[in-house]
This record gives structure tokens, sequence and C-alpha cells, in this order.
């Protein structure tokens, strides 16, 4: 799902000091947040939102679409899975370092109850004009401004660079989706690509991808049944093998993972691969 | 975090995985001493790598004068760049055949994989290349684990004659050690079978998941070291995330694919990045901290500062950047191109206390230092 002002947000650590800074900016974005989740402050109000103490128990007084959590890794898994057990559509993990065991158990709960898990380690997803969900600048205009590209980032930070170079040149955008930075994640690319393909607003994809993996590869698979141009940069290509670059997916492994395979997997798919981020508004002119 | 054979046995034991009796020794003496109690022994190189045997660091002894004979030419020695401090003596075991077994973390089903094969040994990878099939590969639902018929089930056509109850119970046993221990791999390779039917560990390695670390604070503790250099070291003490590299353009970023995105950049207009640098997330207030080691590094001839903030706020690093510039006063040039949130606020105060203009473009301002570091090595 792409998220929607008409979307009922629900913030898990909304009291704490950065989930309060990003429900306001989001309130501020258009986002329809319904309340917060803090177990020791459940029956408060928070923002001039009910604080309830679990998903589970909000999710008894609101129907809810989108869970964010803004919850430290040690306590991501309990968290995780009563956002699931909730019902919600959609879980936003912008939690990095949670051990990998317990982002299994998140995953499994996730199928268990039809959630759809975005990260962990993702800075979140915009739409643009529309609302924000995550710790991405959506409140600010030369960064994101509506359109027609959608744009996919295994990072917050390149896939902010990528939309203000797009809206500098005049290309709005019609989705951000930061899918996140870890091995283990919820939406990959390839399922990135095909929400924005099935989304009638988007006319053209942009992938931010990254060394380490085989998300790009897999995206390549499908890039090739789309009739939507696709462009593509990925990042690591200067990135020493056997080493984690910032993230914990992104490590070229015992030859697997690097940066050539992506490219080749790409260009042989039909997709546009840029050398430098610069290059992609170019090829987007005219095309949308 | 890995480990050395000598420490992730115990894991095993501790799981009732049957290893052979084994002693450590830093010294000559000491490993003839532990061979004179054990008995024929093996004297097995101890470091944090996969290519001991190939590398000769693992030798037979008969005798305990054989034993001191290979501590004292394999202790010193360099192994995949790892230098040998110290031996393990372990009893020799009559081997009728090698096996291999392992479970990991995997990606594509987001679970544990459990995997088996006959072909254990110093060759099992080009065994299983050869032949796919050779390896037995078992997706694990995390939830409701590994069961005794999941194991019966996935070695059901598989030839173990008496020992295959042993080999489904050590796969049982292994997943356990896995789970309990927050592996990310925990690999026996071989698992041998005894001419006398028994089942044993001759060798584990073991991946601990680092973001579990805090809460397995024993067996972290003795990880083997990471291999760093000085200045790699002392920002992994800060907490920043710092990999030193040969090139001469200082690279300071937030965000891993930010961070990872300039290095491109900068070696697509003809330079070499001198490491990657990230302070994104929690670490942007950490900028001080990390230009000081980003300029600790005498190969850099120039510095490229690129913030792309959205969490990060690019004032609140720019002022720690502009703060730790005036305090080290560092002979070379720096450039800026500095975005998203805080951007007005931080491309003023640069403007202000160094009195330099940051660049619009992130491509002019990696031309510029590219340009500079040249200039400056010719």
């Amino acid at each position: 799902m792409i998220p929607r002002s008409h979307h009922k947000v629900i913030v898990q650590g909304m009291t704490g000091r950065q989930g309060t800074f990003w429900t306001e900016k989001m309130i501020e974005s258009g986002t329809n947040v319904v309340g917060g989740v803090n177990p020791h402050r459940a029956g408060e109000t928070h923002l001039d939102l009910p604080v309830y103490g679990s998903v589970v128990e909000a999710s008894k007084s609101t129907d809810i679409d989108i869970s964010i959590m803004f919850i430290p890794p040690m306590a991501a898994k309990a968290a995780g899975i009563d956002a699931c057990e909730a019902g919600a559509r959609m879980l936003l993990c912008l939690t990095e370092h949670i051990p990998a065991q317990d982002v299994m158990e998140m995953h499994a709960a996730a199928k268990a109850n039809g959630t759809q898990i975005v990260g962990p380690n993702t800075a979140g997803l915009v739409t643009p004009g529309e609302c924000f969900i995550g710790i991405m600048p959506g409140f600010n205009k030369t960064v994101f401004q509506p359109g027609n590209v959608g744009v996919i980032s295994r990072s917050g930070s390149l896939g902010t660079l990528l939309c203000l170079n797009l809206s500098q040149s005049g290309i709005g955008q019609s989705a951000f989706y930061g899918i996140g930075g870890d091995p283990m994640i919820g939406t990959n690319t390839r399922d990135a690509l095909e929400i924005l393909n099935a989304d009638e607003k988007t006319q053209a994809v942009v992938i931010c991808g990254e060394i380490g993996g085989s998300a790009e590869e897999e995206a390549a698979e499908f890039a090739k049944t789309m009739t939507k141009p696709v462009a593509a940069f990925v990042a690591g290509r200067q990135s020493p093998p056997g080493k984690k670059m910032g993230h914990a997916g992104a490590i070229v492994a015992g030859g697997k993972g690097d940066y050539d395979s992506k490219r080749k997997a790409l260009e042989a798919a039909g997709v546009f691969v840029a050398d430098v981020p610069s290059q992609i508004p170019a090829f987007l002119k005219g095309k949308v | 975090m890995n480990f050395e054979e000598h420490a992730a046995k115990p894991v095993l034991s501790k799981h009732g995985i049957a290893v052979p009796p084994s002693q450590l020794a830093y010294d000559a003496d000491a490993a003839a001493k532990a061979a004179a109690m054990i008995g024929p022994c093996v004297v097995k190189a101890q470091v944090p790598t996969g290519k001991r045997g190939k590398a000769g660091g693992i030798q037979l002894a008969a005798t305990a004068d054989d034993a001191r004979v290979h501590a004292e030419n394999i202790i010193g020695m360099s192994i995949d760049g790892w230098p040998v401090e110290k031996v393990l003596i372990e009893g020799q075991v009559p081997i009728a055949s090698e096996l291999y077994a392992a479970v990991l973390n995997d990606h594509a089903s987001k679970g544990p994989m459990v995997l088996f094969s006959l072909y254990g040994g110093m060759d099992v990878e080009e065994a299983t290349e050869k032949d796919p099939n050779a390896m037995l590969k078992l997706p694990v639902s995390i939830v409701e684990g590994l069961t005794a018929d999941d194991v019966k089930i996935m070695l059901a056509d598989v030839d173990l004659g008496v020992v295959k109850p042993d080999v489904e119970a050590t796969l049982l046993k292994l997943y356990a050690a896995y789970r309990e221990n927050d592996a990310e791999l925990i690999e026996i390779n071989p698992l041998v079978v005894t001419k006398d039917n028994q089942v044993i560990a001759l060798d584990c390695k073991l991946t601990l998941d680092e973001s579990a670390a805090n809460r397995r604070p024993d067996l972290a503790a003795n990880a083997a070291p990471e291999r760093k250099t000085g200045l790699e070291g002392r920002a992994a003490e800060a907490d920043l995330k710092y990999i030193e590299l040969d090139g001469e353009v200082g690279v300071l970023a937030n965000g891993a694919g930010l961070t990872m995105t300039t290095m491109d950049v900068v070696a697509h207009y003809g330079g070499q990045p001198a490491n990657f640098m990230e302070i994104g997330g929690e670490a942007y207030t950490k900028a001080t901290t990390a230009l000081g080691i980003v300029l600790d590094n005498p190969k850099v001839k120039s510095l490229l500062v690129n913030f792309c903030g959205a969490f990060a706020r690019t004032d609140v690093m720019a002022e720690g950047v502009v703060n730790a510039w005036e305090e080290l006063r560092p002979d070379i040039p720096i450039f800026f191109t500095i975005h998203g949130t805080g951007e007005e606020e931080a491309i003023a105060l640069v403007k202000d206390r160094l009195g330099i203009d940051s660049y619009d473009l992130m491509d002019d301002a990696v031309k510029a230092a590219v340009a500079a570091a040249k200039g400056a090595g010719a």
C-alpha cells in the first residue's frame, strides 16, 4: 500500500522525544494520526491524541491502517508483534540494530496476520503533498514535490538526495518508498516496484539500490515485465568487499551482492543505470 | 562477531554435542605438556578464519615432542592476515566419514535454515557447487522451531547407517545452540563419524549477531577481536562507522547510502575516497569526533562534506564540523554541499564562521574537492 491522508496511523512510542517531534511533523504534513502507544501512560492524552497501552488495545477503539514504531531495538519485537496482532495493515519499523532472530519473529507475526512490514531500518514513506510516515523531511517542499515518479530507496539519505534532485529539475514524486538498509526487510525492492507499478499516479520509477544481497537482481526480474520506464542508481561501487558499509545489509560477501552483478541484471532488464544520481533527472525529462 | 574454534566449541558441548578433549596453549612448552596428557593429538592454529588447514595451520602430532615442534612452527605464522598467537591441542579421532551441518539466518525466507551435507571437510564448498543436491536445506519456522519430525523428513533419503539417530539429535542440538546464542551462523565442519560410530564435532564456526551482543554478554566477551586500523579502532570506540581507504579525498556524510554514493561520485570525477565515515542516525551530533578521525589520516588532501538531512539535522552536523575545523585548523581545503532539514541555517553558519560558500550541487562540490586533492598531490 501507499500511505494516503485518509489512512489511520498509530504511533508506538509517541510520547518519547523523537516520537513527539516526528508525530507533530507528520500531523502538520497531513498524516491522519489517531493515537499513540505507551504501556506506562495508557489513558493519558499527548499532542491532543489518546495514548493506549498497546496497539491491540487501541484497535478496540479505532481502526488502524498503519502503525509506526519509535521503539528501541530490544523492545522492538514485542512492539512489532503487538501491531501485527492488532491487525494493522502496515507496520513501519524505523529501528536499526534489532537482533536478527527478533526480526524473524516479527516477520512471522506479520505473515500470520496479513500485515505488510516496511523496514526494519527504514526512514519511512512519503506521499508528497498528501502525508508522510517516518523520519523523512516529508514537510520540506524543496525536497518533495507532488508528481508522477515513484522512488524506492534502501537508504533515507540517498533517497532524500534523489528526490531533491528530481524536485530541483521540476520532476515531482508520486511516492517515496524507503524500504530500509537491513538484510531482512519486510517489503523488498521488488515488492515496492510492484506496488508502484500498480499505482495509477506513478508513470516512472527510480530505484536507489546498494551493494549487498540480491534485492536489485530480484527487482530486475520484475522490471523486465514493466512498461513504465525505470531508472536506477546503485551505491557502493567504490566500497571494499567484506566490509559492512554502514547498513547491515550493505556488504559484499563471498563474491555475492557486488555492484557489477546488480548493474548487469538491471541493464539486462532495460533499466537505465546512472553512474551518478544527477544523471537521473535528465533521463526522466520528457518521460513523465 | 566471530569466534576462534576454542571459544566456539564450548557452545556445542554446552548443548550436548560431543567434541574431542582439548587444551589451549600459548607456547611450545605448554603445547608439549598438553599433548603429553591428551596423547596423539592435532595442533590447530587459533585464528578466526576458515583457511587454517590449507595454510598449514593444522598438523597431526603422534607424540608430545611432535606437538612441540608443530606448535613452534605454527605460533607466529600469519594466516589470511591473522597472526597466530595460540594453538589448540586436541585429541585425535579415528575418522570414518566427514559430514557438514549448520544453522544460519536465511535472508530469502526471513527465518532460520538448517543445512546438512554428506560431503563435509575442507572441500565442502566445491562439492556442493558441483552438485547443489549435495547440500540439503531446510527452512524452519522460527515460531514452531525445528522438530524431531522435521529432521527425520530432512534426512529420510540420506544413508547414515547406525549413526542416523545421533546425527538427527545433533541437528536438533545445533538448532537449540543457534537460538539460545543469537547466532547468525553456527556451523560444524567436519562433523565426523568415528570408526566406532560416535558423532563428534571436530570444528565449529560461530558468528554472533552483533545487535544481540548486549543480551549475550558472556559469549560476546569471548569473541575474536576485529581487524581494524588505529583510526578504525578510535571510531568504533566512539560508535562511529568508519572505514579507512587508500584515496586522498576525505569524505564526511550522513547516512550509509549517501556516504557510499559520495565515495562513488568522487571516483566518477577522477578522485579516490580516503574513507567511509557516516554520521547519520543517532550519530549526527558526533561531527566533531568524526572529523578529527577523518583528518588524522595523513593521506587526506581535501575534505568533502556532504549532508542531506532528514532525521539528522544539517545545522547540528554543520556546527560540529565548523567547531572541529576552528579547533583543529587543518591545512587542507574543505568543500560543503548541504541539503534537507536545517539547510538554510547550516549554509549560513558555514559562510559566517569559515567564510566558505556551500555548493548547490553535489557534483560541483565533488569536482572541486577532487581537483584540490590532485593539486595538492602534484
